[in-house]
């Protein structure tokens, strides 16, 4: 089957995705999606969004050959340079499209939610440079855990605020933030973070992120003179790996999604809905959600807090039954190893979330031995000093 | 005739306006639920009650603050099941339950709407279910001759409107401002407006009831007065339990009183 451009399709990946939302969201979402299929094909805009991520954010990002990793792990790796981008993750391809979509649509606020507050400082950066309002939900577990970035996003002129419902984690923060937009929903663009919530979300998210892997691909074939023949990346909400995958979809290449295992599947302390979880509608669309028996959603726990949500892309959830993409997750243990093991042998600090896609070059099936593998480095790890010193038992 | 039908009906020879009382069921504890829903109906002519959902994105703080009391005493659907039997044995006011897609969606749609219509409620309340997500739910809904209620809102341009009043089952609900639940000290101006839109769109053919907001008697009186044929209270009602935690009779006197003068608000409107 072809999957690259079919989906979603009225709204749905094959029954995932949808809208989920009150009443008063739905003349904004289809309002949004009008303004995004037009300019989709608007060659302004995208010459627009090209220049800016270019001269301002940095692209194309480097693919490194990571010789040091690769022979440690016994396969031909390849890092893809997300972490090099402005503000040090992949979330900026997005947070610039969505804000130039938002100006278009004369949105003068803007709001986020963020949860390892990438999300958040990606979305501040955008508004500062385009001059819009920003407020930006997180959960107060999470401004703990991340306060570099809380400050990063003060000092760019944000207003942080905190969310002390639920299990104060990233879920709630889109709860708030779907509670503002309900409220504010004429002024202002909800600036969704991940291939999450309602359609168009979904399907905008993947579409800005797929860059990643336009680039990837293109840079690949100048190297290697072939494709991968794995593509690795972890998957918390699933842009950063949607957005590599997308355009080797037809092609035979394998991929996997690797999830927050926590403390280990079994202990339930994870956020791994793709390996541990069902179908059920959480944020506006209808995916794969950790819950209970009574559909509450359940608590989750991950030592990287943007992978720490009880929910996932509906996309990713459509491709784990049409087993087109394989889905496996690594433990905070192994994801604080690979901290250790990307920086040590190349010099590199991956961000703990990105950490879990590199533990799993360890877990890769044996058929891949020597093979060519591309892992996307979403992001660096500079603000996740003080979480990895505490795991190590190291005292600043 | 569903008995939500039938209780409109009975209020426009009455030329009253319905008042429809919310609560979270379970809030504080299940045991108190039924005494609650027993002083309301007293006043209240339809009574909602809420299924508490751990992420309820319509809600603002105080009914937020209630799933809570209610999810922490261990309130489950089935608790909720057996409280609405149990209001059944002595009472045939209107039952409504509201509660999330996924608590509908978790045990199947057949399922849910089984054990809702077995246990005597009479229509059903899904905030986060718009109504192109809504077919397969309506359609299981009348099988079990339980009223899917839609939600319409400010932002529902007229020919949405119209197509909500004619999915619509028991009464429309018009959201009557934006934003979440939660009381408010004034009316939103667009009350009128929204009103007016639906009146358009139902051509009387479906009651129109108001909520988010509605907490004072003059509230009441003023959605009655624009044509509405009944409003929601729903934080109002959750207030008073909530600074009535440890009092339980102080808890059930408050409710009784507050409803008592809201329903007076309800009458005597029309000329």
């Amino acid at each position: 089957m072809k999957y690259m451009n079919k989906f979603p399709a009225k709204g749905k990946f094959d029954g995932f995705g949808g809208q989920f939302v009150p009443e008063t969201l739905m003349p904004a979402l289809e309002e949004l999606k009008k303004a995004y299929l037009k300019l989709k094909k608007d060659k302004k805009f995208k010459r627009e969004l090209n220049y800016y991520l270019r001269e301002y954010a940095g692209r194309p990002t480097p693919l490194y050959y990571a010789k040091r990793l690769s022979s440690q792990v016994g396969l031909k790796v390849y890092l893809k340079r997300e972490d090099l981008l402005l503000g040090g993750a992949h979330k900026i391809n997005n947070t610039l499209g969505q804000t130039l979509l938002a100006t278009h649509m004369g949105k003068t606020r803007l709001i986020a939610e963020t949860g390892a507050g990438q999300h958040g400082v990606a979305t501040a950066t955008a508004a500062a440079m385009f001059g819009l309002k920003c407020d930006v939900y997180m959960g107060t577990v999470d401004m703990e855990r991340q306060k570099l970035n809380v400050f990063r996003m003060r000092l760019l002129g944000a207003r942080v605020i905190p969310v002390k419902s639920g299990s104060c984690t990233l879920k709630d923060a889109v709860n708030e933030a779907l509670r503002d937009w309900t409220t504010n929903v004429r002024t202002t663009h909800y600036l969704l973070g991940s291939v999450v919530g309602p359609h168009p979300y979904p399907m905008i998210v993947r579409d800005f992120q797929r860059v990643i892997g336009k680039e990837t691909r293109e840079q690949i074939l100048n190297a290697e003179k072939r494709l991968p023949d794995a593509i690795v990346a972890c998957v918390g909400g699933g842009s950063n790996a949607i957005g590599i995958f997308y355009d080797f979809l037809d092609d035979p290449v394998e991929f996997y999604g690797i999830e927050a295992g926590g403390k280990g599947l079994k202990t339930g302390k994870h956020a791994a809905p793709l390996c541990d979880g069902s179908g059920g509608v959480l944020h506006g669309s209808y995916s794969v959600v950790m819950q209970d028996k009574f559909g509450q959603i359940l608590p989750t726990h991950s030592i990287a807090a943007g992978l720490d949500y009880p929910g996932v892309g509906p996309e990713h959830a459509f491709m784990k039954f049409q087993g087109r993409i394989h889905y496996d997750s690594v433990t905070d243990d192994e994801a604080m190893n690979a901290f250790k093991l990307l920086s040590e042998t190349e010099g590199i600090l991956p961000a703990l979330e990105s950490a879990h896609a590199i533990a799993y070059l360890k877990k890769m099936p044996r058929k891949f031995k020597g093979k060519l593998i591309v892992v996307n480095l979403s992001g660096r790890g500079d603000k996740d000093v003080e979480v990895a010193a505490k795991a190590m038992g190291v005292k600043m | 005739m569903s008995r939500i039908a039938a209780k409109f009906e009975e209020l426009r020879r009455r030329g009253e306006g319905a008042l429809i009382a919310f609560v979270t069921a379970g809030d504080p504890k299940p045991v108190m639920t039924p005494k609650i829903v027993k002083t309301l109906s007293k006043h209240a002519d339809i009574i909602e009650l809420g299924i508490a959902f751990s992420d309820p994105i319509a809600d603002g703080p105080t009914i937020q603050a209630a799933a809570d009391r209610a999810l922490r005493a261990g309130t489950t659907p089935s608790h909720v099941f057996a409280m609405i039997k149990k209001i059944r044995q002595t009472s045939n006011i209107p039952l409504v339950v509201l509660t999330y897609y996924n608590i509908v969606l978790k045990p199947s749609l057949e399922t849910f709407m089984q054990k809702l219509a077995t246990a005597g409620a009479d229509g059903i309340i899904i905030p986060d279910l718009p109504l192109e997500e809504a077919s397969e739910t309506r359609k299981v809904a009348r099988n079990h001759r339980v009223d899917l209620i839609l939600l319409a809102a400010p932002t529902t341009a007229l020919i949405r409107m119209k197509k909500i009043c004619k999915a619509s089952s028991g009464f429309v609900y018009l959201v009557s401002l934006l934003g979440v639940t939660g009381a408010r000290e004034k009316l939103s101006d667009a009350i009128k407006h929204i009103i007016a839109k639906a009146k358009i769109s139902s051509k009387g053919r479906i009651p129109l009831a108001v909520g988010f907001g509605i907490s004072k008697p003059a509230h009441v009186r003023e959605v009655i007065k624009c044509g509405a044929n009944g409003a929601i209270v729903g934080s109002a009602f959750v207030k008073i339990i909530a600074k009535n935690l440890k009092d339980e009779r102080k808890m059930l006197k408050e409710l009784g009183k507050f409803g008592k003068i809201l329903k007076s608000a309800t009458k005597n409107q029309r000329d």
